[in-house]
């Protein structure tokens, strides 16, 4: 219990930008005090999207590589061939993941690539003020779904972490959340597990959280959390989707 | 008449709509109008200002580094701006958040207690329209009853009942100003 | 005289666009045009159009060229790194010889680089979209008004010439707001009828959109007939403004953003008798090029100003060809004062003297 009330040391000591109640800060100390705990800080190499995570290569203490727009799984790829031996995982939010970039994590995911990827579905575009992402729930007001979600236009909430499972690459993918101290605690032993996979050279391993934007839902933190529970779980039900050992 | 103010505070303090109010006001009356934002990545906690122009004939910049005056309602705003000022320019300051004193000796410094005044009506939100106010007391631009007039235009529909509240704190900086020459 | 509003850039696109008759708009958000999908996801539906977020911007500029190859009016905007995702519609879009407006709000590149306002997609615009021996016709407003007038005028010289024509802002013009004067709005069914366009072959024989040409004889062909295109919008589709050159000596030359920057310090140069006036390409291509040359009795020296290192000096000096110098003023990145550029106006002034 210590370790976790401390200060990862693979986070840097760069304040978050991020606004209050935002749960992207909940998942890098996640992912910092797993590296921590693997000893992996110097054998990991991250690669930031672009998203409101854009700088998380000034918080997480390891090298960082950026990445353009949705293509963060491709660019992990080519490091991953040249550094088979390191831990190469990617932290991409959903229009990122979802939408730009649904080529690059398909393919990525269908070779088995043996990468990990933390996919924060907030079901908005944070960074850019609050559009529609292809997670965002019918009905849901955002700038670009000014009348609320419409799916007749611009289709159904998207479950990657599902369509990912039906492939044969991956060897271990999830969904958690973290809007409770609980889930937390979930979320992250299914990150361990994701990068101990990874290790273990088991293929290709995502992570899905259900994560908050109050900001952009204009709401409060506290309602933030509320609202993810009442509305995002039931279209983004938790638990494993996917985990097998051998990847053959 | 050429007037170049910058206006600038904390995100959420209302710099933007003074802005806007102003530079919508100017083009009732006929005038050329700019209104520049800063802008940033949605990242919180940050400052916000806008540049306004109002002219008496075509506007080439919109940008200034020397305004006429400043209206600043925290003190990194304070900081950043006042320097830049003009020589002999205004300074409108939000003495509430505010208690260091300007460092040029040039300047003409009003200070207001702008969310006290708020507060007194019941609504710190409006201290933007208050320092609004006060400026206009010094600078007589445009009068008050077309800015009162355009807050309709400006402020969204969903703020359209605080229209008599933000007339009212546009009055009471007004006159706290006009009450400070006549004392 | 119309009503003034007062508006952001990138909303008064939005509304110039459905007023020259668009009711089409595909998209991928990009910070600092925002506004544009925005103003579109709201207003559009009221006219019966579709506003579709795509899933990015190689999915956007194809969905364009869906919607062009059936004979709409359709707009897509974005911002530099978008637009580079854009490239390949846009290719395609020229090579098939279809009508299309994308605007550009500059952001600093290259790469991420950041959101601040920037011109360092001229070569890109005007030279360098993407594969191909294809031109956009491109045009350079400097005001809110301008970006109205323009975008209203880009639907119809696409239709004209058959070509994808961009408008080309930055993130100053996007965000400011100014006020603004509209046209009329225009009814997409008063429109002339695009015989070419696949709608159905019902009564007709059948429409082919394509820029696929293997014979070698049928490619050279389609090049020619391009190449004839670009010759007829070089020689009627140039756009300028000068400002004080009846007795310049020096000249500044800068579009957009930069060219007001410009024409302030212009005038503060003018205060202390330096003979300075400004030349301002409106059409980036075809560039002014006649136009710059013509000036070159009378002016000693040029002054290209632009918010990047340099790119559309090279276009001034083939028009000046050798004749006067060229120097250049930039910054990127940072939003340069019209006082750093008076003060190069009076190194220059000084110079002449
Ligand atoms: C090619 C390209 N298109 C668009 C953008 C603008 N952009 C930056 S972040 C972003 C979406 C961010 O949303 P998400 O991935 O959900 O991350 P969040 O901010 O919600 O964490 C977009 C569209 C860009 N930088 N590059
Ligand atoms: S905009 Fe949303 S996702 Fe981005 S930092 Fe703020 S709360 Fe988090
Ligand atoms: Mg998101």
């Amino acid at each position: 219990m210590k370790k976790i009330a401390s200060y990862p040391d693979s986070l840097t000591e760069k304040h978050f930008h991020y606004c209050p109640g935002c749960t992207h800060g909940t998942v890098h100390r996640l992912i910092a005090e797993i590296m921590d705990e693997l000893d992996i800080r110097e054998e990991t190499i991250g690669v930031a999207p672009v998203g409101c995570a854009v700088l998380a290569y000034e918080y997480f203490d390891c090298d960082m590589h950026e990445a353009s727009h949705g293509r963060a799984p491709a660019v992990a790829t080519g490091i991953k061939r040249v550094h088979p031996d390191k831990v190469v995982f990617t932290y991409q939010g959903d229009g990122d993941l979802a939408s730009i970039g649904t080529a690059e994590i398909v393919h990525a995911a269908n070779r088995g690539e043996n990468i990990t990827t933390v996919f924060i579905n907030n079901a908005i575009y944070g960074m850019t003020g609050g559009q529609m992402a292809p997670t965002t729930l019918e009905g849901q007001k955002t700038t670009t779904s000014p009348y609320g979600r419409n799916l007749k236009e611009a289709g159904n909430p998207i479950k990657m972490t599902e369509m990912l499972s039906a492939l044969d690459g991956p060897s271990y993918i999830a969904r958690v959340s973290v809007h409770t101290p609980k889930h937390i605690r979930k979320a992250k032993k299914a990150l361990k597990k994701a990068f101990q996979r990874q290790l273990d050279g088991r293929g290709f391993t995502l992570i899905e959280v259900l994560s908050t934007c109050p900001t952009n839902w204009g709401i409060t933190p506290k309602d933030a959390l509320n609202w993810l529970e009442e509305y995002m779980m039931p279209v983004y039900p938790l638990g494993d989707l996917k985990d097998i050992e051998e990847v053959e | 008449m050429h007037e170049e103010i910058i206006m600038a505070g904390f995100g959420g303090q209302g710099i933007m709509s003074i802005g806007q109010l102003l530079a919508y006001s100017g083009m009732i009356k006929g005038l050329d109008v700019s209104w520049m934002p800063s802008y940033g990545p949605e990242m919180r906690g940050g400052t916000a200002n806008c540049t306004v122009i109002v002219s008496d004939s075509r506007i080439a910049s919109p940008l200034t580094s020397k305004p006429d005056s400043v209206i600043v309602m925290n003190l990194p705003s304070q900081d950043k701006f006042s320097p830049k000022v003009k020589e002999g320019g205004l300074v409108v300051t939000n003495s509430s958040l505010i208690d260091k004193e300007v460092e040029r000796e040039d300047l003409e410094v009003i200070k207001v207690p702008a969310n006290e005044i708020a507060n007194e009506l019941g609504n710190t939100r409006v201290a933007n329209m208050i320092m609004l106010g006060a400026y206009l007391a010094r600078k007589e631009i445009i009068d008050l009853d077309t800015v009162k007039e355009s807050l309709t235009s400006v402020l969204p529909e969903r703020h359209h009942d605080l229209i008599p509240l933000n007339e009212k704190a546009l009055d009471r900086g007004f006159e706290l100003v006009n009450e400070e020459v006549t004392v | 005289m119309a009503e003034r509003v007062l508006m952001k850039g990138n909303e008064a696109i939005g509304e110039a666009a459905i007023r020259a008759g668009c009711r089409y708009f595909f998209g991928y958000p990009i910070t600092p045009q925002n506004d544009i999908p925005a103003y579109m996801s709201r207003e559009l539906p009221k006219h019966d159009g579709v506003f579709l977020q795509a899933e990015s911007e190689v999915a956007a500029s194809n969905m364009v060229y869906g919607a062009a190859g059936s004979g709409a009016r359709v707009l897509t905007s974005s911002s530099s790194p978008g637009i580079s995702l854009k490239a390949e519609g846009l290719s395609y879009i020229a090579g098939a010889e279809l009508p299309c407006v994308v605007v550009n709000i500059m952001r600093c590149g290259p790469g991420l680089g950041g959101i601040q306002p920037s011109q360092g997609d001229y070569f890109q615009a005007t030279k360098g979209m993407a594969h191909g021996d294809f031109h956009l016709i491109v045009y350079a407003p400097s005001t809110v008004q301008e970006l109205v007038d323009l975008t209203y005028k880009a639907f119809d010289t696409a239709d004209r010439y058959r070509n994808p024509v961009m408008v080309l802002g930055d993130g100053m013009l996007g965000q400011m707001m100014e006020p603004v004067e509209f046209m009329e709005p225009l009814d997409p069914a008063d429109l002339p009828k695009k015989e070419w366009a696949t709608d159905g072959a019902k009564g007709r024989d059948t429409n082919v959109i394509n820029s696929l040409a293997l014979a070698p004889e049928e490619l050279e062909a389609m090049n020619k007939k391009l190449e004839n295109k670009y010759k007829k919008v070089k020689a009627n589709e140039v756009m300028h403004e000068e400002y004080r050159m009846e007795d310049a000596e020096i000249a500044v030359v800068a579009y957009g953003t930069s060219a007001r920057i410009s024409i302030k310090a212009i005038d503060m140069a003018r205060e202390r008798g330096i003979k300075v006036g400004l030349i301002r390409p409106i059409t980036l291509y075809p560039f002014p090029e006649k136009e710059v040359a013509a000036t070159c009795d009378q002016i000693k020296k040029y002054l290209t100003v632009e918010m990047s290192t340099g790119q559309m000096i090279e276009d001034v000096r083939l028009a000046v060809n050798g004749r006067r110098p060229v120097e250049f003023f930039g910054r990127l990145g940072v939003v340069f004062e019209a006082e750093e550029v008076l003060e190069r106006l009076i190194a220059m002034g000084g110079e002449i003297q």
